[in-house]
């Protein structure tokens, strides 16, 4: 229980209303997405002005107390558990959208804001943000920027912290630092927002964030291809790749996600093909024209099986819709679903995919996979039920094996998802022990309490 | 009972369906109780983590998860949407009969679902007598809604700006009737429900002008009792009991080709709770009769007798409101907006969100209107953005609920049910 006085405190700051206290409140606030076990919090304050967010972190700073923000609780690495007995610092009252910037191209946002409505309020002045992580209608762009979260057009848009241009920030302290600026080129200082982008709130609080815009593209294409070996689709995304064309997305469904879609929506999917294609160009439309022509064109050299091209946009939904229902059709298997996201360069995806085959089988699990094909992030999902203790161990066993097969690859333990309490053992594998002690001693003069989201990617 | 093992005990049958629950946080874009609050105890994700705690004893406050859990209109927009297939419903239906055998009814509600509700006969004489004597208590607001507010402060009435009972209900015009089948050679049985027969007699009026217009045969019996909701809702599963047995005994008697009701809520009741929860084995087959024919008024006259729209251009403004029960339960969200551009006369317009939940949600409105009007709220602002004259709809307890929210709003914008406005017509 947190004492009585600090209580009090923290409702001088930011209102009676928005200190929670009851048992419901804060066991609401002991989880977030990951598969994790829960952690109580002490507290759950939700400030609704940046100077009630500065107030709240320096009393935490003041009183050593652990504190965690959290802005939808969707992480899946577990980053916004809080610690026990810790404080849970709400964002979702900071979502007002400050700034839409239609001459330089810039959107001055707080950390509350969701990620879909966002890119929404952008649209509707003819702009465009790309980034678009699976969870944006819920996600916060705060959380985004702490994850440095990805989406389906990181291949040719890249991902979050492509769009961070700068951002103000409350170190432990409850200072407001600003960094970073409106302007395309800003080199005054440390990249204190390069920095802070993936962060996962061990550094500091996010007060506002500047993003970049861009123009939205003219036209876009999507194409279904269909195939008998994964190798041949992981050659056709190769041969892609090396015509110099770049798709907005391509993404990759397996054979079990194929069937377990297509039991789902029945909407006519080849449930005997090994892997699938989705895939959308965009631009300008006469460029759009010809590279559809010429991936259709790659894809069938490559022994595409056939080669659907949306004619319409009832077509174009149809082929998204199947990718958009992977993760939940697979997730109606199983009671538990734990989505990864080990990251392989793109070249390495026929190894990654035959290393995932291999695993399940060695683990005799259930493993579907989809993902992002081009740009190497897949999503091996494997469907079990945690509460079967002899089956967990072997995902257990099986999540240490995709870890270390995709660094044997020249990957990367997290594309998006961020390492938070679920990857942060496996950090020392891939950054070096040299890495883990700088880390370390940045953290102990940035936060020298350890307040900021402690037992979150750096541990040990 | 307030015996916190048996607590654990009964919430632990839930758990198959509670670890469903993938909690990846999506129901917070649906949820029009979370709009309001922001807070993760009122979203689906955070009542399912809540009971999973108290059943694995991680939680000592079952009251506490209660009243998060009452905090739910039921309108199942979450699991319409919910990627891993989560039975919401369900869940929350049970989770609150084993708080209410937990912590026990309070005397209202005992009163309500035990004695009135399970007992039309008396429920009707009440209610008649209310009719006579509710002007002495009320005040009429709004002309065009037809209104009243509270003459003196009365806790019940609060501030709401309501409809008042009929001076006549639809059973002391209509008590029964039993038609053959006309042109159509149809023959339907009519359910209008407790808040189409008690506030919105009008409503079954215009059903019963539109099926004798289209030559359809009616079987509506005397003394039908409440669909149920009300007490499963609020956890009292015996009364509910009581109350599907009263109808089908009455039901299973008539020849009929469908059952019909204009109220959204009955509709998606009788179509997914009495399955599920009625438990008289005996009454099985006949159950399972009224299930498969249960159909929404506007699905009825679209689906079955094909009306289809016109193709002279009306002129009074009309938009649609979907109620959940129709659009999440039943997926019926096309028919009643048919149903309108077939009625000559009517110029359909859509409305900003004609899909989110008006905040009615039958007791909620009782228990916590300052949420219900909150939410209510932002509904009565897309009707009047639309700039239609007169918002349609397919379920009583939403008429009743945009009522208030316009009346409040002083936007006096007619609220009608989509039958209504095609009768009209005929």
């Amino acid at each position: 229980m947190t004492a009585k006085a600090l209580i009090k405190d923290f409702e001088a700051i930011v209102g009676k209303d928005n200190v929670l206290t009851s048992e419901a409140d804060l066991a609401s606030y002991s989880y977030d997405a990951a598969v994790l076990p829960n952690a109580m919090p002490g507290l759950v304050v939700r400030p609704t002005t940046s100077e009630q967010l500065g107030k709240t972190v320096k009393l935490c700073n003041d009183n050593a107390i652990p504190m965690t923000v959290r802005g939808s609780g969707t992480n899946l690495s577990g980053g916004t558990i809080p610690s026990t007995g810790g404080i849970v610092v709400l964002t979702t009252a900071l979502n007002r959208i400050l700034e839409i910037n239609e001459e330089d191209l810039y959107a001055v946002v707080e950390p509350g804001v969701i990620t879909s409505k966002f890119a929404a309020e952008v649209a509707k002045r003819g702009l465009f943000y790309p980034p678009d992580p699976g969870s944006q209608t819920v996600s916060t762009l705060g959380g985004n920027v702490a994850e440095n979260a990805g989406g389906l057009r990181g291949l040719k848009y890249g991902v979050t912290k492509d769009y961070v241009m700068g951002m103000t920030f409350f170190d432990v302290n409850g200072e407001l630092v600003k960094s970073g600026g409106k302007t395309v080129k800003c080199v005054t200082g440390y990249n204190f927002t390069g920095l802070m982008v993936g962060a996962e709130g061990t550094l500091g609080v996010y007060d506002t964030i500047t993003l970049k815009l861009v123009p939205p593209p003219a036209a876009a294409k999507a194409m279904m291809a269909v195939f008998d070996t994964v190798m041949d689709a992981c050659r056709t995304v190769a041969a892609i790749i090396a015509a110099k064309i770049v798709p907005a997305t391509l993404e990759l469904m397996d054979n079990f996600t194929i069937r377990t879609v297509e039991n789902f929506r029945k909407a006519g999917l080849p449930t005997e093909a090994q892997a699938l294609l989705l895939i959308e160009v965009d631009g300008h439309p006469a460029m759009v024209e010809e590279d559809a022509a010429k991936v259709e064109e790659i894809c069938k050299k490559n022994k595409a099986a056939s080669v659907r091209v949306a004619k319409d946009a009832n077509e174009r939904n149809a082929v998204w819709q199947a990718r958009r229902d992977a993760l939940p059709a697979l997730a109606k298997v199983k009671p538990t679903t734990v989505l990864e996201d080990a990251t392989v360069p793109r070249s390495k995806i026929p190894d990654m995919m035959a290393a995932l085959d291999d695993i399940a089988k060695k683990y005799n699990l259930t493993i579907g996979t989809f993902g992002h094909a081009g740009d190497g992030n897949l999503h091996p999902t494997i469907l079990t039920d945690k509460r079967n203790t002899e089956e967990w161990h072997r995902v257990e066993a099986a999540i240490d094996e995709i870890f270390d097969r995709a660094l044997a690859l020249g990957g990367t333990l997290s594309g998006e998802h961020g390492i938070g309490m679920a990857k942060a053992k496996y950090m020392k594998q891939e950054c070096g022990i040299a890495a883990i002690e700088y880390s370390k001693r940045m953290k102990s003069v940035l936060d020298p309490k350890g307040i900021l989201n402690p037992g979150k990617l750096i541990v040990g | 009972m307030a015996d916190p093992k048996k607590l654990v005990e009964m919430l632990k049958t839930l758990e198959d369906q509670l670890v469903t629950c993938m909690r990846c946080g999506m129901c917070q874009a649906q949820c029009p109780v979370f709009a309001q609050s922001g807070r993760e105890g009122d979203v689906t994700r955070g009542k399912i983590a809540l009971l999973t705690g108290l059943a694995e004893e991680m939680i000592k406050d079952p009251d506490g998860v209660n009243n998060k859990l009452n905090r739910c209109l039921l309108c199942g927009t979450c699991e319409a949407n919910c990627p891993s297939g989560v039975k919401v419903t369900d869940i929350f239906l049970r989770a609150r009969a084993v708080m209410a055998a937990y912590t026990g009814m309070s005397a209202a509600q005992k009163l309500i679902f035990q004695k009135l509700l399970t007992n039309p006969g008396l429920f009707n004489t009440l209610l008649d007598i209310g009719s006579k004597f509710q002007g002495i208590f009320t005040k009429p607001v709004d002309d065009i809604l037809g209104t009243s507010c509270a003459r003196f402060n009365a806790p019940i009435i609060g501030d709401r700006h309501f409809k008042t009972l009929a001076a006549k209900p639809l059973h002391a015009d209509v008590p029964s009737l039993d038609t053959p089948a006309g042109v159509s050679k149809l023959r339907v049985a009519f359910f209008p429900g407790c808040v189409v027969d008690k506030i919105y007699p009008s409503v079954g009026h215009a059903v019963l002008k539109v099926l004798k217009h289209h030559g359809v045969g009616v079987y509506m019996p005397k003394g039908q009792a409440c669909c149920g909701i009300p007490a499963i809702s609020n956890g009292d599963v015996a009364s509910f009991q009581e109350m599907v047995k009263k109808n089908i005994e009455l039901f299973r008697k008539g020849d009929f080709d469908y059952l019909i009701t204009p109220c959204a809520t009955c509709t998606s009741t009788i179509k997914k709770i009495w399955p599920t929860y009625y438990e008289d084995k005996s009454d099985q087959v006949a159950l399972a009769k009224i299930v498969e024919k249960v159909k929404d008024v506007s699905a009825f006259l679209v689906d079955v007798l094909k009306v289809s729209p016109t193709d002279i251009p009306g002129t009074k403004t009309v938009t649609y409101h979907d109620p959940c029960h129709l659009r999440n339960s039943l997926g019926v969200t096309a028919q009643p907006r048919t149903l309108l551009q077939a009625t000559p006369g009517v110029k359909f317009v859509e409305m900003t969100d004609a899909a989110s939940c008006c905040g009615s949600g039958g007791s909620f409105n009782l228990k916590f209107y300052e949420l219900s009007q909150e939410i209510g709220r932002k509904k009565a602002q897309h009707v009047i953005d639309s700039q239609a004259e007169t918002v349609a709809t397919s379920c009583p307890a939403c008429m009743m609920q945009i009522t208030d929210m316009l009346s409040k709003a002083g936007a006096s914008r007619k609220v009608r049910h989509v039958v209504e406005l095609y009768a009209d017509a005929l």
